[in-house]
């Protein structure tokens, strides 16, 4: 008969450590986030990583923060959210879409904890969402490259196509028409946050079908490293990357979640959080534009104007009228623009892009 | 129909989109080429995709704080010669499962790149420069994609080349197959199963490490967490596409490269074909070219070694 | 000096019980050792990972947590492990779980919002089922008609299968209300298992027909005559041929069994813990469950175990995170090296290691 020592193991284990007691740690607030990706993946998470950072030096006597990093969306999720509330964490930050509904499970379990769903549309009491205007930036990015693209086609490489994407590619579009009405995009679906060679791969094909500008919503820097080699332009995204692309990178779409982090956690403190929907851009420091470089100081002076006038809500990217790419007429659910809903939720291709949203 | 069909012939034709399939297909080959010789010694490694990402987070490390590509090199070679030495010692020093110790070598080794690559995210390195031979290289059409690649993909030729050369044209080469093929036999022979196993385990580690070591030193030359992104799971499926003979893996390796390159190149064409389907594609036309294959050949084509993945512990 | 390996004449109770024993003590080296490497305590750690998740008080949210990361696993396991008794690579268990979760919500996304009844969930898990069987069969046909090796198709099609469903999230399954995120909408009650007890812990049915799963496997293995062949062509295959066995049809058995129970398992976790599709339903899965499978020996009753024990070092990590603040690529290392352990300290039941004074001198083959 096979014995299964792994019981044995197990049972030892137990006997052998059971005696040592609990310690717990002081009375701070803790606050907790769940990443969906390596902290160190140099884009998405780890600009989550650096607000949490933020918090923890401007707050550092009154905040204790922890993360649990690359937690899968399927069924581990809820369960990774449930232990930072019983570990006593009362302010939790879940940071992508896919933590929704085990975010919305934890909450109803937990009532005097508060949840914040980052990129989310379902709230309750203790449940509050928040996001970033992050089309804002891409339209000063399009106005760019409608005036910086020689060849007139930009090339997209893009992850999955979720609203927030699809309204990334339209902003940009938009952006580029209001200046240059010749661009043409070509898109290419990696399928992947997480694959540099993949992104590489699709940053050269597009080089060789024409592209002189190059935009991503992908995390890496291996797009804006191609671009340099080639010696073309690139956008970065998520974060700075001029490092990688001395002299290719034009500007970034940065996220920058530090200044939102230090407000939750002090309304908490002050006793004074209540369930929001919070979706700022360049307004309020969430988007903000690395520096312009690589461009003549006229584009640059462009950039700037525009900047400041999306800045100052004298601009709306998506101001109306905007035509959909099938010539029809979009309705304006908020007066002179897209509404949040729109933008949020948004499936379709403006006027110009002659490519299909998958899926659709 | 016609106009799209010859866009997509000088799309394929193109210098660039073949320069493009080389640099995605060598580290399948190095990864391959090195999982192939452990194979063939009748040894099951599935831990490839772990041995390649420390072998990349050690790629980049070594070359970063050396300034050398080399020294990166050797770093990877080394660090996935040391991984897959602790496989060694597990399975064939203490008879375990290959298969259980492979898949627990890959955690270990996604843990392990993730500690050590962490203080290097966000740096970058110069890429390993691509030869220039004066006249050569500027050949119009092939000069480039035959004579201004970078070292490593010269490395991956000459490499499978020479296990080519050591399976089939060489004495201890023969001696690795019938290990592989059967180690009992082998064993009553006289040859040192488990030694002639263990080198093989260290080479294809050792491979596995440098196929690594090529994300970061030449195809994307900068370190983040997970960048092999299951390059060692396709390693593996190749060296069963190539049913264990080199002369195939190249093939296998340049084909899997290929049509990833095209799934993605052909998207902006419009073809409306939903964009999941075109990054299916190199997956579907792996499986549907090796029922190809065996259809047209039977099993007799296939080199499978007969002691694949069987513990041995010699008698006395 | 050398080390070699002898097969024990017979099984030894002292090694049997020293040798968890030998893994606990390096265990508890390693821990202490990576633990003071980062400054931190290593009986803290040892706390952490082990103790806590097995001696949570009531309600025994911890242990339940256990139970349903292990239901998947060890459900998948069982059905590989007829597999791989005969021999059989079908490494894409990953892809037939996602074809599961696909088919059975097929029923759930088309009855959403109408009140149909109770017969929703127990069809659901039926179409899993067949869904992991029917895609589980492809390799397996691959095989037996073109000759085609089941290793690279079975792991191939998990991509397939992937992108597949992406397909499907992003485009025809689409939440009407979602604004356009790729999920399904939010399955009823009657498309949903339920979990068994009040309170914070997740346990559901799905574990239950997980134990019935592994019980149903040892009867099978152990006690007809699939089993029986299954055994005598992993362990004898050409007397399996010689008695007229036909491997081919055990081919097609195996993989239409582990398919069936892989896409079971994954419309269980659909129609359970997650209560919705979405792209992230997979986590890799029908990998870890190949390390399940061989860490219980392939036995049914091992492997219930194995799964336990993998599920707790994932909880454990998880706690290792929140309570000592380490990276979870710390504790990955120490999974890895745990499982190390675990293999070798298993491996030495079956073997003694001898220390040789001098080498054995290797003549060269002269034949």
């Amino acid at each position: 008969m096979k014995k299964l020592n792994i019981i044995a193991v197990l049972a030892v284990l137990v006997l052998g450590v059971m005696t040592f007691g609990a310690v717990h740690a002081a009375d701070k607030l803790k606050v907790g986030f769940i990443y969906v990706g390596p902290v160190g993946d140099l884009g998405y998470t780890y600009q989550h990583e650096v607000g949490r950072r933020a918090l923890q030096k401007a707050l550092n006597d009154k905040v204790e923060t922890t993360y649990l990093e690359n937690v899968p969306e399927g069924a581990d999720a809820e369960r990774a959210i449930e232990q930072l509330a019983r570990a006593g964490n009362k302010l939790i930050f879940t940071t992508s879409f896919g933590f929704m509904d085990a975010t919305v499970k934890v909450a109803a379990k937990y009532p005097n904890v508060f949840f914040e769903h980052a990129t989310g549309f379902k709230r309750a009491k203790n449940l509050a969402t928040y996001a970033a205007r992050f089309y804002e930036g891409r339209y000063i990015q399009g106005q760019i490259a409608g005036k910086m693209t020689k060849s007139n086609i930009i090339g997209y490489i893009v992850s999955f196509p979720i609203p927030e994407v699809i309204s990334g590619i339209n902003a940009t579009m938009l952006g580029a028409q209001s200046v240059n009405p010749n661009v043409k995009f070509k898109i290419i679906w990696v399928n992947s946050w997480f694959d540099p060679g993949k992104e590489a791969d699709a940053a050269k094909a597009l080089i060789d079908q024409g592209a002189d500008i190059l935009t991503q919503h992908t995390d890496s820097p291996a797009a804006m490293q191609i671009a340099e080699q080639r010696g073309i332009h690139a956008f970065g995204q998520s974060s700075d990357m001029i490092k990688f692309g001395p002299h290719a990178q034009l500007t970034a779409d940065t996220d920058y979640w530090g200044n939102y982090y230090i407000d939750r956690a002090k309304l908490v403190l002050d006793g004074k959080w209540k369930s929001d929907d919070t979706w700022d851009g360049l307004d309020k420091g969430m988007v903000v534009m690395a520096p312009y470089t690589n461009m003549p100081d006229d584009v640059k002076a462009m950039a700037k104007k525009t900047e400041e006038a999306i800045r100052t809500h004298a601009l709306h990217p998506f101001k109306c009228p905007i035509v959909d790419q099938n010539g029809k007429t979009v309705e304006c659910k908020g007066g002179d623009r897209l509404d949040n809903g729109q933008i949020l939720s948004m499936n379709w291709y403006v006027k110009g892009i002659d490519d299909k949203v998958p899926g659709q | 129909m016609l106009e799209t069909l010859i866009n997509i012939f000088h799309l394929i034709f193109s210098e660039s989109f073949i320069l493009t399939v080389v640099t995605a297909s060598t580290p399948l080959l190095l990864a391959s080429s090195g999982e192939l010789m452990v194979e063939r010694s009748g040894v099951l490694n599935l831990g490839v995709e772990g041995m390649m990402i420390v072998g990349a987070a050690c790629g980049f490390a070594g070359a970063w704080l050396s300034g050398s590509i080399l020294v990166g090199a050797l770093s990877g070679i080394i660090a996935g010669a040391a991984l897959s030495g602790m496989f060694g010692i597990l399975t064939l020093g203490l008879a375990v499962n290959q298969v259980a110790t492979g898949l627990a070598l890959t955690i270990f080794g996604v843990g392990l790149s993730g500690l050590i690559g962490a203080k290097f995210v966000g740096e970058k390195i110069a890429p390993a420069a691509h030869l220039h031979l004066p006249m050569l290289t500027d050949l119009p059409g092939v000069g480039r994609i035959l004579f201004g690649e970078d070292p490593f993909v010269y490395v991956s030729v000459a490499l499978i080349i020479g296990i080519w050369l050591f399976l089939y044209r060489s004495r201890p080469g023969l001696v690795l197959r019938a290990v592989g093929d059967n180690h009992a036999s082998a064993h009553a022979l006289g040859y040192p199963v488990l030694r002639i196993r263990m080198l093989a385990v260290l080479f294809g580690g050792a491979c596995a490490g440098l196929a690594g070591a090529y994300l970061p030193l030449a195809y994307t030359p900068f370190f983040i967490p997970g960048m092999t992104s299951g390059r060692g799971w396709i390693a593996l499926a190749l060296v069963v596409f190539a049913s264990w003979r080199p002369g195939r893996l190249v093939i296998g390796a340049y084909l899997f490269g290929a049509v990833s390159i095209l799934g993605l190149a052909l998207q902006p064409l419009q073809l409306g074909i939903p964009q999941q389907v075109m990054n299916m594609l190199p997956y579907l036309a792996t499986v549907v070219v090796l029922v190809l294959i065996s259809r047209a050949r039977g099993t007799a084509g296939s080199a499978a070694p007969a002691s694949l993945g069987l513990v041995f512990v010699p008698d006395r | 000096m050398q080390l070699v390996l002898e097969r024990r004449a017979e099984r030894s109770t002292v090694v049997a019980i020293a040798s968890p024993l030998i893994a606990i003590a390096l265990t508890l080296v390693t821990i202490g050792i990576l633990f003071a490497i980062i400054g931190k305590s290593p009986i803290e750690a040892l706390r952490v990972y082990f103790v806590e998740p097995l001696t949570d008080p009531y309600p025994f949210f911890l242990q339940q947590e256990i139970a349903v990361k292990a239901t998947p696993l060890v459900m998948i396991a069982v059905g590989l492990s007829l597999c791989y008794i005969a021999n059989i690579w079908n490494i894409g268990a990953e892809g037939q779980f996602l074809v599961g979760a696909v088919c059975g919500s097929w029923l759930a996304v088309k009855t959403n919002g109408t009140d149909v009844g109770h017969w929703v969930l127990p069809v659901m898990l039926i179409l899993g089922a067949l869904g992991g069987a029917i895609y589980g069969l492809i390799p397996a046909l691959c095989r037996v008609y073109f000759g085609a090796s089941e290793i690279l198709t079975s792991l191939m099609l998990v991509y397939v299968a992937n992108l597949g469903l992406d397909y499907m999230v992003r485009g025809p399954w689409r939440d009407p209300h979602g604004l356009n995120f790729p999920t399904t909408a939010a399955f009823d009650p009657a498309a949903s298992i339920g979990t068994l007890f009040e309170g914070p812990g997740r346990l559901h049915a799905g574990s239950i027909i997980a134990l019935v799963v592994v019980m149903l496997g040892a009867v099978m293995l152990g006690r007809t005559l699939m089993g029986f062949q299954i055994r005598l062509v992993g362990a004898a295959p050409r007397a399996a041929r010689f008695s007229g066995f036909d491997t081919n049809k055990l081919v097609l058995f195996t993989f239409a069994v582990s398919g069936a129970l892989a896409g079971l398992a994954g419309i269980v976790e659909v129609a359970g813990p997650i209560g919705h599709l979405d792209p992230g339903v997979a986590s890799g899965y029908g990998f870890t469950a190949i390390i399940v499978a061989f860490l219980g020996r392939l036995n049914p009753i091992g492997i219930l175990f194995a799964g336990l024990f993998l599920a707790l070092t994932f909880i454990g990590g998880e706690g290792a995170q929140i309570a000592l603040k380490v990276p979870l690529d710390l504790t990955k290392v120490f999974q890895g090296i745990l499982l190390f352990y675990v293999l070798a300290c298993d491996s030495l039941i079956a073997y003694r290691v001898r220390l040789l004074r001098t080498a054995r001198k290797v003549a060269p083959a002269n034949a």
